[in-house]
């Protein structure tokens, strides 16, 4: 494809003799988001600041606009590529105005001086990115979110074809990180940006991210689509999860299941469940689920909370022969909690089991699980 | 940029332009000797007079106001440029060691020359200052390509300074006596004792490297934002950083071959500025801070020359005084801001 921006083929990157990641082959292209994930250490920002030229690949080459990037001088790569970085520059005594600004250093005279045109571009930036009112603010005094606003119009502003940006929202709260890559989203398919950064919230990568690029020991693992990356049990094998489980469907995040024989049975069904199977998590109490339907809203977090799951197939009542099931665990459990109070067709098995606790005498309320505290250390 | 910051930069600079003149004046008129202010005057308009007066303002005052004034100037541009490479506002010549290890090749080379009977050209005086700066430069450069703490970096450069002066008290104990009084006034730090031989080779040597600083100011600005940022903005990283340390050599090379170590100026008067400025652009900082530094010194020469007249203070101790309390403030105000 030659609309791309740039091309690195069989490229190592590293320091000195060091090689951190190598055989790395990636495209960037206008108008979309390349996204790299990878777990800590795996060299992720090594690549990033090689395409940005701050290191010397070690093998392999880079080519920037078709052209070979060792060849350019940094003047010519700055007027193409322009990044965002992970350190937080703390400048005496600049406003956001005056940070902005710097990004037309690479097309401004031997002195620096900005033109008129050049003080257009200026405030173009600072209006895209939402950032009028900041203007005569000391960059040292404004919150993180507002600072990495300030460095993307900086980087706005330097006209880049090409955007690097090494974990953008790393510091920023929920509100913030949403609205940072929503507005990096806009401004790529506006002025067909090519973009690649790096991200550590798999949940947004897998949403705002065209292609993704796995890396883990010390090269690519996979890249593709967030539909090809983000499959069962991927996720949990490119980060080497041992405690825990991720979520591709719903990107959230379940910690490792409490261990033993179950001690609750719980009734759960359209997602009613949830923060029952969280809370007996939390509480480090084993637990059962059923009877749910394999297309159940609780059921990935049941799968990955619960010592068990009695499961029936989709679309279909609670049978029989799930019943008999249930019921060989609830026997075993000291108590039953139940979650919904609806039971219609499908779900109508469950009340068999829940008919069979009250006569045991087994039901535990769903605002009385605190007392399972004093319960199991009576145990 | 907004109309209400070009107005406080005009004002700034006309505020330093006025106190400039000021002291140029003060220093003319006042001095250890009772001259009438007339007299001044009228010795002024007729350069090459052999009258008392005429000499004393043509051929003592004149000679040190203006070095004092270029000379100042020099030595708070050049911790400037040491501030920004270092990103630390305490960097300066002084502190760096480097005033003093331009002291000490200097005074190794006047004790030589003296001893030789060889005349010492002012020239040759930047020259070796020149060398022993960069010696310790060097130092400092290959210490802080392992050490990435700037408190230790500040550390090493004080022990280099003290290394330095320690070495060159005892070369001047140890001097034939007649060179003592020679060494001994310059190695306190003076602006006295400089001819308008010295002062043009002053001003040339500062002036051409003042153009060059200018040349750099760009770059300096982008550095301001971190090296990573300013590679990124298209700033040869490796010609930049040579450039400013040959530059800040120079300056404060030129000011030690001339005036002996001064100290607290490369610190205090780029801060002064800053504040008064309220930026830290450095195409405003370069002529702003030249301009303070000559200010500061005239300032502090004035009262060394006049404050127990006849007898004058060494500069250093003079501008000690007023320094100190800058950084000082400088300091906590900055404890403040990383604190709140």
């Amino acid at each position: 494809m030659d609309k791309s921006i740039m091309i690195a083929n069989a490229l190592s990157v590293g320091y000195g003799r060091k090689t951190v990641v190598e055989d790395i082959c990636l495209m960037a292209v206008p108008g979309q988001i390349l996204t790299l994930i990878g777990p800590n250490g795996s060299g992720k920002s090594t690549i990033l600041k090689t395409l940005i030229r701050q290191l010397p690949p070690l093998s392999g080459t880079v080519f920037l606009e078709g052209r070979s990037m060792p060849r350019m001088s940094h003047l010519e790569i700055a007027r193409s590529v322009s990044a965002v970085l992970t350190g937080r520059p703390e400048p005496e005594l600049m406003t956001c105005e005056d940070v902005v600004r710097s990004g037309r250093y690479p097309y401004t005279g031997r002195l620096g001086i900005l033109s008129e045109a050049d003080q257009q571009k200026v405030d173009e930036a600072m209006t895209a990115v939402g950032i009028t009112d900041l203007r005569d603010r000391d960059f040292n005094r404004i919150s993180d979110g507002q600072r990495q606003r300030v460095m993307l119009a900086r980087a706005i502003c330097q006209e880049p074809k090409l955007l690097i940006l090494d974990e953008p929202t790393s510091f920023l709260d929920i509100r913030n990180k949403l609205d940072f890559l929503y507005l990096l989203k806009a401004l790529v398919r506006e002025r067909q940006l090519a973009v690649i950064l790096s991200l550590h919230e798999l949940d947004l990568a897998q949403k705002f991210s065209d292609t993704l690029l796995c890396i883990r020991d010390g090269g690519i693992d996979r890249w593709g689509t967030p539909s090809e990356i983000f499959t069962d049990g991927y996720i949990e094998q490119l980060y080497g999860v041992k405690h825990g489980r991720y979520d591709v469907r719903f990107g959230s995040v379940e910690a490792e299941p409490p261990h033993g024989a179950p001690l609750v049975f719980v009734i759960g069904g359209g997602g009613s469940g949830i923060p029952v199977y969280r809370k007996l998590q939390r509480m480090d109490i084993p637990f059962a689920a059923g009877v749910l339907p394999e297309n159940d809203l609780d059921l990935p977090v049941a799968s990955a909370l619960a010592t068990e799951v009695i499961r029936e197939r989709a679309f279909e009542p609670v049978s029989a022969e799930a019943v008999q099931r249930a019921m060989e665990v609830l026997t075993e459990c000291r108590y039953l909690v139940c979650c919904t109070e609806i039971f219609g067709t499908m779900n109508r098995g469950n009340r068999q089991l829940l008919t069979f606790a009250e006569k045991q005498n087994m039901i535990l309320p769903v605002g009385e699980l605190a007392r399972l505290w004093d319960k199991t250390s009576a145990l | 940029m907004s109309e209400k910051r070009r107005i406080r930069y005009t004002a700034c600079f006309l505020i330093l332009a006025l106190l400039l003149a000021a002291l140029l004046f003060l220093n003319t008129v006042i001095g250890s000797t009772q001259l009438g202010m007339a007299d001044v005057l009228q010795a002024l308009l007729s350069p090459g007079g052999q009258g008392t007066t005429e000499r004393i303002v043509w051929n003592i005052r004149m000679p040190r106001l203006l070095s004092a004034a270029l000379l100042g100037g020099a030595l708070s541009v050049s911790g400037f440029l040491l501030q920004t490479f270092f990103g630390n506002p305490i960097a300066g010549p002084f502190v760096l060691g480097i005033s003093s290890s331009a002291k000490l090749a200097v005074a190794l080379i006047m004790i030589y020359c003296l001893g030789q009977g060889i005349v010492i050209r002012s020239v040759t005086l930047i020259l070796s200052a020149f060398l022993g700066a960069m010696l310790s430069m060097g130092v400092i450069l290959l210490v802080s390509g392992r050490l990435k703490s700037m408190s230790l970096l500040i550390v090493c450069g004080v022990m280099i300074g003290y290394i330095c002066t320690a070495v060159t008290d005892i070369v001047v104990t140890f001097a034939d006596d007649s060179n003592i009084v020679n060494l001994h006034n310059w190695s306190m730090g003076s602006f006295a004792g400089i001819d308008w031989g010295g002062v043009r080779t002053a001003a040339v040597t500062v002036f051409a490297s003042l153009f060059c600083v200018l040349l750099l100011a760009k770059p300096m600005g982008a550095y301001q934002l971190g090296e990573v940022y300013a590679q990124n903005m298209g700033v040869n990283i490796r010609c930049f950083r040579i450039g400013l340390i040959l530059l800040s050599s120079v300056l404060s090379a030129c000011v030690t071959a001339f005036a002996g170590p001064i100290s607290f100026v490369g610190i205090a008067v780029p801060h002064l500025v800053k504040s008064l400025f309220r930026t830290s652009k450095p195409l405003l900082m370069i002529p702003a801070c030249f301009l303070g530094g000559g200010v500061f010194c005239l300032f502090c020469d004035l009262i060394a020359r006049t404050l127990f007249s006849p007898s004058e203070l060494s500069i250093s101790s003079v501008t000690a005084v007023f320094g100190v309390p800058v950084v000082i403030w400088m300091l906590l105000s900055r404890q403040r801001k990383s604190a709140g």
